[in-house]
């Protein structure tokens, strides 16, 4: 078992837990948005970031990767921590403000406003539906491309992935267009992505067979009609 | 060739090559690195041949192709042994008078490097300022040998020092020589090399453990990696093999960029040759000591010298940093032990191995012992890669091997470290070079990137040059780096464009200190120093931008417009080339720009033999 202490309280776990575990277990909130369990964890989005060590050498790490060490003092909501999410915060806001989770912890953190161009972009990288087709679905149909700016997800050439079975697993979990089911209401509906999308059931009989994580679903709603 | 199957028989290998080598023959050098390639030195070489051919001197002049020598700006030149006679920007054409005046024992006056306070010729290479000042320990070594020549670099005390390491019986010695000297690794970051190669000794791993060379150099402007394994790529598998003996590493990878083929060829032909002789593969010289170095391409990609995207690329994965802990050391390549070392760290073991920690440590500082090299460029009199030992000062690299401004121009400062690096103000310019002097400036070490900046560089553009490339560079994993690099080079393209505001300046000052704390990796933890160094030294460049709307070196394209003064002549050059149509006046009179037209693109200026073009 390894010690450690979070926010001046110790903590004994595991050997191979991540910061992250350790914290919840003991009950301090830290958000997140590219963790999932049952994912592997990716350090992407880096709203989890907890100030760790003493001094001048304290620093800012990703608390869902890295992984606890004897003796560690972390802090959870140090004003740097504090500070560094808020700016996060704000970019992500300013790059993609439609995600209701987004806004919602947009608005824990106080932020009123933001000061950058405004973009409206879909995606904000986070990597869960990448992994989550490989890892959950074991279908490794989509994946990064690119670098920096130019970095998307998708399949090889933008083609129809033979890989692909349509589970929709990646839209289930997506925290940026996690609205799109709510489609049937148009009043609610922010992107609209899923109307460009023909989910297998729309042509199968057996829907009760097929893997679904989309429910409710634009298809179970034609399908009723 | 053969196989040298123990110490002693490469020993009298050695011994056999070093007496039959004839030091007094007359040897003209012409250093053929890429850089020199690009200047012209392979016609010198084809008329340098055909003329020794012709005049039937093969016997008495010898001809030997290297590396880069390093002075770049006088390149093509040609370096005549054992005279030590240098000739700077050799025309092919002279080559006949040249051979001709070596063969009598004469040199060529006037086409001698002038000195240029003086303009007296000055006849030997190491009287010239510009290598005066340096220790070259490491590049003086690419003018003795031909990179494609394995007896050539054995003939000048090459893979000595592994013989010598292997035959010991006791890699631990390795590390503690290698400690002892006090190298820190020269790839950016300064992490004492001893201390890791130590971690990766204590490793037990049933596996096998990796040992990497880094040589994906990407900085725009930096080349003393390329020019390392190009000039002798020998002395990088030397170095290998020893940190591979001291550390029980069995498998060996040198990453190298694919855009570097001239480097990659070399290597190639080194490797093979090195396995050839028996020098690498199963069992070396017999000391049941097996080492195998294979080659891997990098596609490019800046982020792939950070070690942990550097592992990923070598597996076949995409090129992305992950979180350390766990260290390299403890999980790598295919998660065995794997140590990564910079192309200039591995090229200082065999001289440390071979000359004694000691000496070793002799030169540079207390905290940062023995040479680096930088490549020095921008807006100085001579470009080229320096060795100097560190702990010298920016002000003696600058001006004394630099040769101080070109025009009558004014010194602002200096970049190190590339695009992560930042910039250091001429009133700092005493500032010794070592990794904790340039860290406690606001800069970096790097890899050794040197970029001099005179009154014709506005810092603005220069941060918005550098934040452009990171921008694009950043693998794009993690959120803060991608969005605060590109959300950086937003505001700086606004500032630049006479769109900032005062509340810009405060907004990129909190952005950058959260881009570096908050990043995951190397790149996105230095990507802000560009910003943030410029904003610290030369902020009232920035607020003559916002309020003013004024860019005071004339570079920013939206805040300056062309005029012609009185000087014009009329000639018409300018109205030739303006592609725009905005020039106009008749022959002999002075000529107009239409403001509305002109598209800034500054071909007048440079045409313009009056220096009548101003910029406002």
């Amino acid at each position: 078992m390894i010690t450690l202490y979070i926010n001046g309280l110790p903590v004994s776990v595991e050997p191979g837990t991540t910061l992250l575990e350790a914290a919840q277990f003991m009950g301090f909130p830290i958000p997140t948005l590219c963790h999932k369990d049952g994912l592997s964890p990716y350090g992407a989005c880096r709203l989890c970031l907890v100030e760790i060590g003493e001094g001048p050498k304290a620093k800012l790490v990703s608390s869902c990767i890295y992984p606890v060490e004897e003796g560690l003092q972390v802090r959870t909501a140090s004003s740097r921590v504090i500070e560094a999410r808020r700016m996060i915060l704000e970019l992500l806001l300013a790059s993609c403000p439609q995600s209701k989770t987004i806004q919602d912890l947009a608005s824990a953190y106080g932020i009123q406003r933001q000061r950058f161009k405004q973009e409206y972009e879909n995606c904000i990288l986070c990597g869960l539906c990448v992994r989550m087709c490989e890892e959950q679905m074991m279908a490794k149909a989509i994946g990064f491309r690119n670098r920096g700016e130019k970095r998307s997800i998708g399949t090889p050439f933008d083609i129809q992935s033979e890989d692909c079975r349509r589970c929709g697993a990646c839209l289930y979990i997506c925290p940026a267009c996690e609205l799109r089911c709510t489609y049937t209401e148009p009043e609610r509906a922010i992107c609209g992505g899923c109307a460009n999308l023909r989910p297998p059931c729309l042509e199968k009989e057996g829907f009760d067979d097929m893997m679904c994580y989309m429910a409710p679903c634009v298809a179970c709603e034609i399908k009723k009609d | 060739m053969e196989k040298v199957k123990s110490v002693d028989e490469f020993l009298s290998l050695h011994d056999r090559l070093t007496a039959e080598r004839n030091i007094d023959l007359l040897t003209l050098i012409i250093p053929a690195g890429t850089c020199g390639q690009a200047s012209g030195a392979n016609d010198l070489i084809r008329m340098t041949k055909r003329e020794l051919l012709n005049k039937k001197l093969t016997e008495k002049i010898r001809l030997r192709i290297t590396g880069c020598h390093g002075f770049c700006e006088m390149e093509p030149s040609i370096l005549i042994e054992p005279w030590g006679v240098y000739y700077p920007k050799v025309d092919p054409k002279k080559i006949v008078d040249m051979v001709g005046a070596v063969a009598k024992g004469e040199v060529l006056k006037d086409l001698l490097f002038k000195d240029p306070t003086t303009g007296n010729p000055i006849e030997r290479q190491t009287d010239i300022p510009f290598f005066k000042k340096q220790v070259r320990t490491l590049l003086s070594r690419n003018e003795k040998v031909d990179p494609i020549r394995i007896y050539n670099y054995i003939e000048n005390n090459g893979y000595l020092a592994m013989a010598k390491t292997l035959s010991s019986g006791h890699p631990r010695r390795v590390i503690e020589e290698v400690k002892a000297s006090g190298l820190r690794g020269r790839g950016g970051a300064g992490f004492p090399t001893g201390l890791k190669w130590e971690r990766l000794a204590d490793q037990t791993n049933g596996k096998g453990k990796f040992i990497v060379c880094n040589a994906d150099e990407g900085d725009p402007g930096a080349y003393m990696d390329r020019s390392l394994l190009e000039g002798n790529p020998h002395s990088i598998i030397e170095g290998m093999i020893i940190g591979a003996y001291g550390t029980g590493a069995t498998k060996g990878i040198i990453y190298v960029r694919n855009e570097y083929p001239l480097a990659i060829k070399h290597l190639l032909i080194a490797l093979r040759q090195a396995n050839q002789l028996g020098l690498l593969g199963e069992n070396i010289l017999g000391t049941g000591f097996s080492l195998d170095i294979k080659m891997v391409r990098g596609a490019g990609a800046f982020v792939c010298g950070e070690e942990t995207a550097l592992i990923k690329s070598i597996e076949g994965r995409m090129g992305e940093p992950r979180q350390r802990p766990p260290f390299p050391v403890e999980k790598g390549i295919h998660g065995q032990p794997t140590l990564i070392n910079n192309v200039e760290t591995w090229a200082n073991i065999p001289i440390i191995m071979g000359f004694g920690a000691q000496e070793f440590a002799k030169v540079g500082t207390k905290e940062s012992a023995g040479t680096k090299i930088f490549s020095l460029v921008g807006r100085i009199k001579n470009t080229g890669l320096v060795e100097v030992p560190m702990g010298i000062s920016i002000e003696e690299i600058v001006n004394k091997i630099g040769g101080g401004p070109i025009h009558q121009t004014k010194i602002k400062a200096v970049q190190t470290g590339g695009p992560s690096g930042g910039c250091i103000p001429a009133e700092m310019f005493r500032l010794p070079v070592d990794y904790e002097s340039l860290t406690r400036a606001g800069s970096i070490m790097g890899s050794g990137g040197m970029i001099v900046m005179d009154e014709h560089t506005c810092m603005v553009d220069l941060a918005k040059y550098f934040t452009k490339f990171l921008k694009e560079e950043s693998c794009g994993k993690c959120f803060i780096c991608r969005k605060g690099t590109q959300r950086m080079y937003e505001i700086l393209d606004d500032i630049s464009a006479g769109r900032g505001t005062l509340e810009h300046l405060s907004l990129l000052e909190e952005l950058g200190p959260i881009v570096k704390y908050a990043s995951l990796c190397g790149l996105g933890q230095t990507s802000p120093n560009p910003v943030l160094s410029t904003l610290r030294y030369f902020r009232e460049e920035y607020i003559e931008h916002i309020e003013k709307k004024r860019c005071p070196a004339g570079v920013c394209k939206d805040l300056i417009t062309y005029t012609i003064n009185e000087n014009c002549t009329g000639c018409g050059l300018c109205l030739k080339s303006c592609s725009a149509e905005a020039i106009r006046g008749e022959k002999k009179e002075q000529h107009v720009i239409d403001p509305k037209r002109c598209i800034k693109c500054g071909a007048c200026q440079s045409v313009c033999k009056f220096n009548a073009v101003e910029t406002r």
